[in-house]
């Protein structure tokens, strides 16, 4: 019962704050409920899917999302996802809360610092070659938009779906950077186009999680439900309230919670 | 100028359909779990909350399509709710074969490949044996 309370907050502050239910699902399952991280994850993958797919729903009606742009890089993402996945046996839980840990200072930073809004007029040979410029409409008419540098925003996918699959989450902060920093995508395109491929990544580490066992149904069931909840209200206050204050709040709390998976990493205490 | 509208035209088309599938996905995984979880707790509800902090894993039972499906027909809660995450994890796979089948309409044959190297990394980590 209380997981399902805690799930459903985590869904909310996940959709609020635009960092995923994933990133709440772990920290909450291990440090307050003394859950083994490999469950964490588990459930935390699910939080990603269910996330993806109820935002993924608001945004395909507008157009902004690139499709094509968003099934090229799926092919490094989900590579890296099942590779992830695979190094996640070996791994030693102490130093994937390690990880963990630095992953969320990093996702509370990005989400913190300035957004890419310039559309790029000139693009790079190769988003001629793969079709990969776009358009999205705005308030002001269709905004046309560039890319450059894909070899690099191909690379950091890769990363990104690594760790994606090695702690479940959707690492949607990574992806946007990809896209944001070293292509140049403007920020709308690429926080939708980065919830799109996160629902297909997750995908790829949840089935190689699924049949090792470290899914749980007793935790499974309030996760799904908790987070989806929480991620239909957060889109519906999303609407009414400034998220900037909060996202500000957020970030500070989360930091928190990381130095505490950094040290309980250290200490072993997984 | 203008074939390249029409074709916008239809992919939005096709994107109107992937976004009711995702939500019908995500509806019905909800659904299933909800009624795989109201069984649980009628059955262990009262009992005492399993050690989680030990990590055992899970039988077969829950971990192959075979164990889900046989268990959900014999409507075994843990099953049941195993059903639904697999729903869940199916809705963004459907999401790619449909767009694999939007890339066919338009006959454009470099994202027809590239959306089947993904459909093809998924496969093989469904039943590549990557079961270590």
């Amino acid at each position: 019962m209380i997981l399902l309370l805690g799930s459903y907050l985590a869904g909310l502050l996940g959709s609020l704050t635009g960092l995923g239910g994933g990133v709440v699902v772990i920290p909450l399952l291990t440090l307050v409920f003394g859950v083994d991280i490999r469950y964490a994850i588990g459930a935390a993958l699910l939080a990603s899917i269910a996330t993806s797919s109820g935002a993924a729903t608001a945004y395909v009606k507008e157009g902004i999302t690139n499709i094509r742009l968003g099934m090229f890089l799926e092919i490094a993402t989900t590579i890296g996802a099942v590779i992830g996945a695979l190094l996640a046996v070996y791994t030693p839980v102490n130093i994937i809360a390690i990880m963990f840990g630095s992953v969320l200072i990093f996702s509370a930073a990005m989400t913190l610092r300035k957004k890419n809004q310039d559309a790029l007029t000139e693009g790079s040979k190769l988003s001629y070659l793969l079709k990969l410029n776009g358009s999205y409409p705005t308030k002001d008419g269709v905004v046309n938009y560039k890319l450059k540098n894909i070899g690099a925003g191909f690379s950091i996918m890769t990363v990104a779906g690594v760790i994606s699959g090695l702690l479940g989450i959707g690492s949607g902060a990574l992806k946007v950077l990809a896209m944001d920093t070293a292509m140049r995508i403007p920020f709308k395109v690429s926080t939708t186009t980065s919830n799109f491929m996160i629902g297909v990544t997750a995908a790829a580490s949840a089935v190689v999680y699924l049949q090792r066992g470290y899914m749980d149904p007793g935790i499974g069931f309030p996760v799904i439900l908790g987070v989806l909840a929480g991620a239909f209200t957060g889109s519906k206050l999303l609407a009414r309230i400034n998220p900037q204050t909060l996202r500000i709040i957020f970030c500070v709390a989360i930091v928190f919670v990381a130095l505490q998976m950094i040290y309980n990493g250290i200490q072993h205490k997984f | 100028m203008k074939h390249i509208f029409s074709a916008l035209w239809g992919d939005k088309d096709v994107e109107l359909v992937v976004g009711q599938l995702l939500r019908y996905g995500v509806v019905t995984a909800s659904v299933v779990a909800l009624t795989g979880g109201i069984m649980y707790l009628l059955l262990h509800g009262s009992g005492p909350v399993p050690q989680y902090g030990n990590f055992i894993g899970e039988g077969a039972g829950y971990t192959t399509f075979n164990g889900i499906f046989k268990g959900a027909l014999a409507l075994n809660a843990t099953e049941v709710i195993q059903l639904g995450v697999l729903i869940l994890i199916a809705t963004p796979i459907l999401r790619v074969i449909f767009s694999l089948l939007a890339f066919i309409l338009e006959k454009d044959k470099l994202y027809i490949f590239i959306t089947l190297i993904v459909l093809c990394v998924i496969m093989t980590s469904i039943f590549g044996g990557l079961k270590v």
